[in-house]
């Protein structure tokens, strides 16, 4: 975990100044546990000579990623995170986030396959474990080879473009105790460095990031998303993420899990742990506390559940982070990855939770394009021939 | 004190749990949500018998002086909360006194439960409950315990060898990592007695492990969760790193845990239907077993890299000693840490809060003023509870059981599963005072290295397997010499049996889990012995032998020194060293010579006849010799053995002759009995008699060249790290230049490789065969190892 140069990183300014561009179509793929991430790039200067010029395939598969948001039953395409006009070795044009469960690998490729990729493309940058993992399977089925590229470096590397093409990528929540008063807000992250990059996927991982080329993984947890999810699944038989978020949304976690409060009847105060701040469950002196008696149980819903495994998940990543970033001297903490999606709950936690135990000192930062970091960064690696 | 004659001292106790609950003081509890603690101490009342000149020639045993020595022996007691109310009834009807004693009084209590059940303890015993602080409280027991228990704190390696890394006591125990698992954790930093402060926790603790676990799998309590992971597979539920990749990756192993539980998402939506993919909800357990200890290891560990702390202790009933659990957080350390922070766990991490509220409530008793010794006889080894007779059953009558119920009250000492199936289960912890105050022996060259014992069972299978049956096949040996030595009690025989049964259950227990009570050493075993004839109140069993084989020695002795006397320079130097061994022959704590002793007319030459001939196993006595040709020692202590021939013929004479060069002599004898060692009390008296037989004895104790002093010990072993006060002092104060340990539990069993700042001389006989095999000798090898100083601290000596 010493200082990581970016081995196989070029800085972007290079890649356009290469007279050789790979041919379309551009895409940067990572595969991480739970779910695949592709990002697709769609040119939009097109020359009426270039789209004389252009095999069908590729037109229709433009046709296909841009005109639908889903594919198959488990494809999403995240459009209100699409960017414009933005500019990639010297083509302009928008990039797509789509997503899909890394369980459904195989149904991906077989809609590859429909679409005639099999013909096209023969090279994708790929990171994240299913790189390796799936390998085979991509030869197998798509006859394309992945070429594999450090998780991250390219989670570094998109979040680095991301962040400068996008105004708005970077923001923080404003009284995130208070629901009606807490705003998203956004934040000038011209000058990052140093920051510490939480990536909350299945697990989590935390980067200590101190410029452009130099970062280290500092620390990790194998509780994250998956471990919130897995849970959430056995606990009140849901089947997905979104639904797991929708039901701790309607939750209470002080029906399982054991306040302060609860024990001491008030604060306690001698330690500096509030009896009663709000109604924030950094109370929990011990989750799931309430649930080893019969009467407890019968009074708890799915919905509760579901909000204390959701509290227990964040609250731990959350003084992770925080000690994390006390041990590297880091204020700003960026937290990223897919757990976040749809998630406000846990967003608001994290920014509380920085707040409130480091005294106002460490600041939540989150961005827009929380989980697709790691394909952006593969999609400007892509130099379309083999290596 | 007071003197008595054995008729009106009672029978100790027969009862296992609230031990001398009838005359408890200065209660204190700790209330858990999962579990309550109670503490109090009593006073116990233990005999000793005297050594008195007379009743040398009286064969009735109850002319047979004793002297009842008060002692105070602190208690505690561990069960699940669920169980209070039993408890406190116990209490109510077995105080002496209680409730209308305790009327308006006020007791310690600490612990989240104390809030809720202080209203039960007014109403059921009166007593008020002053709430202390918890994590002071944690913080105070922790510091006791570290000071004063033996092995307490251990490191654990899973399937190492040995898996338990006994610590010895580090002089200095600050600063240090306190991290208390509790339904939640609580992590403190601590850097002296009275500065530490709370500095993180989590919620994420045993709660969470049992609320999830109850909700997850049928487990019906903590327990059952923990039986479920340890044969549960975690691989079926979480991801692990190779699971996403097929390998390592980044520079994490594959076997690393990526996402805890994160197959189980998958499982659910049915689309990994491989029949390998099924899980348990075995696998489950582990899983989350897994998920809290890792994640309670990392966050210590980043608390401790935070404050630059490298020792980190772990408190609290989450642990309790299970082996998974221990793994699993010291691998998480280990691994985020690089092994810059040590993970330690502590023998009675549960009684914490308990033992610094009791302490807090206990001027009284002044705890801290003195040095604490665990009673081996009523403690429970490291996670093994004991079933008691107080139902379990909330509406069923609580009972104390009778001392008639003699069997079934000897099996309660069994390890669980032996004894009764209606009990309680708790556990307990005993400690005795122990007096005078306990320090280093000034002469060690490296205290803070000193560990006393040679062998180590807990590594060395062999040993272990050879001398847990040495010692069961001794006790036989050793009760009826208990019960011989009161042939005029009718309870005796009882006694002495339940002694035997106690002792042996022990040692079957240790078979099993021989890291049970700390560091499995002979000594251990030897104390262990001692502590259970004391339950049993057989204060002194060779008390009789020992005065009649000092008599007899002592016959002999004017001729025996006449002889020596004669005897040119080299050879009286040598005759001396070799009386010396021949006496240490003499010694019933070994089986095999206890079964020569008894079968002839064995003197000191029959004896010496046995001693294996020059050159011996270890043989410096040609550089001992050549070592008192030069100048005398200034002063000479010498730790004696055992009584008889060995003390009067073996060591007297030696002594006798380092005082004709002018050495002054300090005679180290036990402070209380062990088998026929010689003690203190017995030690004056046979000083005083030596001193009416030799003139040379006699000037010398009237000068004050001659000192009988006790070491502070009460085992056939020597544990320099702990002797008394006084002792230390005396050896400071008259310039101690040359030791002299004696005996093959002194000298073999224990110190054979202590270092000290002077000269030393270890003198044994190997009584045992296969001891002397393992030593590279025969039976009555002999070892005489003399050591000079080591040079660099040669001539600088005290």
């Amino acid at each position: 975990m010493a200082h990581t140069p970016f081995n196989v990183m070029n800085g972007s300014v290079e890649i356009e100044d290469r007279s050789e561009v790979p041919s379309m179509p551009w895409f940067g793929m990572d595969i991480g546990g739970t779910l695949s991430k592709l990002v697709y790039f769609e040119p939009k200067d097109i020359t009426p000579d270039e789209a004389d010029a252009e095999v069908e395939t590729v037109k229709n598969i433009r046709r296909y990623l841009t005109k639908n948001s889903a594919y198959g039953k488990t494809g999403h395409r995240d459009i209100h995170l699409e960017m414009d006009n933005v500019v990639i070795r010297r083509r302009t044009g928008a990039l797509h986030f789509i997503r899909f469960p890394t369980s459904e690998m195989d149904t991906f490729l077989e809609l590859a396959k429909s679409k005639g990729m099999a013909n096209l493309v023969t090279t994708v940058c790929a990171t994240g474990g299913g790189a390796y993992k799936f390998e085979d399977n991509f030869r197998k089925e798509v006859n394309m080879r992945l070429r594999k590229f450090d998780e991250l470096d390219s989670l570094i590397k998109g979040m680095l473009y991301i962040e400068t093409n996008n105004p708005r990528e970077c923001y923080f929540w404003s009284n995130p105790t208070e629901d009606d008063h807490c705003e998203k807000c956004y934040y000038d992250f011209s000058h990052p460095y140093p920051f510490l990059i939480v990536n909350i996927g299945s697990g989590v991982s935390i980067l200590a990031v101190y410029g452009p080329y130099s970062y280290k993984r500092i620390s990790g947890t194998s509780l994250g998303g998956g471990t919130f999810l897995g849970l959430c699944c056995l606990l009140t038989g849901c089947n997905s993420f979104e639904e797991a978020i929708c039901l701790a949304a309607g939750g209470d976690n002080t029906r399982v899990d054991k306040l302060v409060k609860d024990i001491y009847g008030g604060d306690y105060g001698r330690f500096g742990l509030p009896g009663d701040l709000v109604a924030s469950s950094f109370l929990a002196v011990h989750s799931f506390g309430h649930m080893n008696s019969k009467e407890k149980r019968a009074m708890v819903s799915k919905e509760d559940l579901a909000r204390a495994t959701l509290v227990t998940i964040t609250n731990n990543i959350g003084s992770i982070a925080r000690m994390c970033a006390l041990n590297e001297k880091i204020e700003r903490v960026v937290f990223v990855g897919n757990f976040l999606r749809v998630n406000p709950i846990s967003m608001k936690l994290l920014a509380h939770a920085m707040d409130y135990w480091s005294k106002g000192t460490l600041k939540a930062l989150f961005l827009e394009h929380e989980g697709y970091f790691g394909a952006v960064g593969c999609l400007l690696e892509f130099e379309g021939t083999d290596s | 004190m007071e003197r008595s004659h054995p008729k009106s001292i009672k029978l100790p106790e027969t009862l296992e749990v609230f031990r001398n609950i009838k005359n408890a003081k200065g209660f204190a509890i700790d209330i858990g949500i999962s579990l309550t603690k109670i503490a109090y101490w009593s006073t116990i009342s233990h005999r000793r018998a005297l050594y008195d000149e007379g009743f040398i020639n009286s064969k009735d045993d109850s002319k047979m002086v004793y002297e009842v020595s008060e002692g105070a022996r602190l208690h505690f007691i561990k069960f699940e909360t669920k169980y209070i109310e039993n408890c406190l009834d116990f209490i109510n009807q077995n105080l002496v006194g209680a409730p209308s004693t305790m009327m308006g009084k006020s007791i310690k209590g600490t612990g989240g439960g104390t809030y809720k059940y202080s209203e039960l303890i007014l109403s059921k015993l009166g007593l008020t409950v002053e709430k202390e602080n918890e994590i002071s409280c944690l913080i105070k027991g922790c510091n006791f315990l570290l000071k004063n228990m033996a092995d307490e704190s251990f490191v654990f390696q899973r399937h190492g060898n040995p898996e338990y890394k006994f610590q010895s006591v580090d002089p200095d125990i600050f600063p240090y990592l306190l991290v208390n698992i509790g339904s939640g954790v609580s992590i403190m930093k601590v850097e002296s007695e009275d500065s530490y402060e709370r500095i993180g926790g989590t919620a994420t603790g045993g709660a969470t492990f049992w609320g999830l676990g109850s909700l997850l799998t049928k487990a019906k309590g903590f327990d059952e969760l923990l039986e479920l992971a340890e044969k549960g597979d975690h691989r079926k539920v979480d991801v692990l790193i190779k699971d996403l990749t097929g390998r390592d990756y980044l520079e994490l192993p594959g076997d690393l845990i990526a996402a805890s539980f994160g197959k189980a998402a998958l499982m659910k939506e049915g689309k990994d239907s491989e029949p390998g993919n099924q899980f348990s909800e075995c696998d489950v357990a582990r899983s989350l077993l897994f998920t809290i200890s890792n994640d309670i290891g990392q966050i210590a560990c980043l608390y401790a890299m935070m404050h630059g702390l490298k020792k980190v202790y772990f408190g609290g009933y989450f642990l309790s000693g299970h082996p998974l659990s221990m793994h699993t957080v010291s691998f998480a350390i280990n691994f985020w840490s690089r092994g810059a922070v040590q993970p330690l766990f502590l023998r009675h991490e549960g009684y914490l809060g308990a033992i610094g509220a009791f302490l807090k409530g206990a001027e009284e008793c002044d705890a801290e003023k003195y040095s604490w010794l665990e009673n081996y006889a009523g403690s429970s080894g490291l996670g093994n509870p004991m079933p008691t007779h107080i139902a379990s059953d909330s509406l069923g009558s609580l009972q104390c059981s009778q001392p008639e119920n003699l069997s079934s009250t000897a099996s309660m000492n069994c390890p669980l599963g032996v004894a009764s199936p209606v009990g309680l289960v708790v556990d307990q912890l005993e400690m005795d005072r122990w007096e005078p105050q306990a320090v280093y022996c000034p002469l060690l060259a490296r205290p803070a290295k000193y560990v006393p014992d040679t062998e180590d069972l807990t590594q060395d299978a062999e040993a272990r397997e050879y001398w847990l049956s040495c010692f069961e096949e001794s006790v036989e040996k050793f009760a009826l010499r208990a019960m011989e030595s009161q042939p005029g009690s009718s309870t005796a025989k009882d006694r002495a049996h339940k002694f035997k049964q106690k002792y042996v259950c022990r040692l079957h227990y240790l078979r099993e889990h021989p890291f049970a009570y700390g560091c499995l050493t002979v000594r251990s075993l030897l104390d262990t012995i001692e502590h259970c004839l004391k339950e049993f109140d057989f204060p002194d069993p060779y008390l009789k032998q020992k005065q009649e084989e000092n008599e007899r020695a002592f016959a002999a002795l004017p001729s025996c020194l006449q002889k020596v006397d004669n005897l040119e320079w080299r050879e009286r130097q040598e005759l001396l060293i070799t009386m010396v061994l021949a006496g240490n022959v003499f010694d019933w704590g070994a089986r095999e010579v206890a079964e020569l002793m008894e079968s002839s007319d064995f003197g000191l030459e029959e004896a010496s006849h046995h001693l294996e001939k020059r050159p011996w196993m270890v043989d410096n006595l040609d550089a001992w010799i050549e070592r008192i040709k030069g100048p005398p020692h200034n002063c000479a202590a010498i730790f004696v053995d055992n009584s008889g021939v060995d003390i009067v013929l073996g060591v007297l004479p030696l002594a006798r002759e380092l005082l004709k060069r002018k050495t002054k002599v300090i005679l180290c004898a036990n402070s209380a009995p062990a088998l026929n060692d010689v003690t203190f009390t017995e030690l004056l008296m046979i000083l005083k008699q030596a001193g009416s037989i030799c003139n040379i004895i006699k000037t010398a104790l009237a000068e004050g060249r001659l000192i009988g002093m006790e070491t502070g010990q009460a085992g056939p072993c020597l544990d320099l790290s702990r002797i008394s006060r006084k002792l230390a002092d005396a050896m400071v104060s008259h310039k101690v230049d040359l030791v002299i340990i004696e005996g093959m539990g002194r000298s073999i069993h224990t110190n054979l490789d202590a270092v000290f700042v002077c000269e030393s001389l270890k003198v044994a006989v190997v009584k045992n065969r296969w001891l002397a095999k393992r030593l590279g000798g025969d039976m009555f090898s002999v070892m005489c190892k003399y050591e000079q100083a080591p040079k660099e601290r040669r001539g600088q000596v005290c």
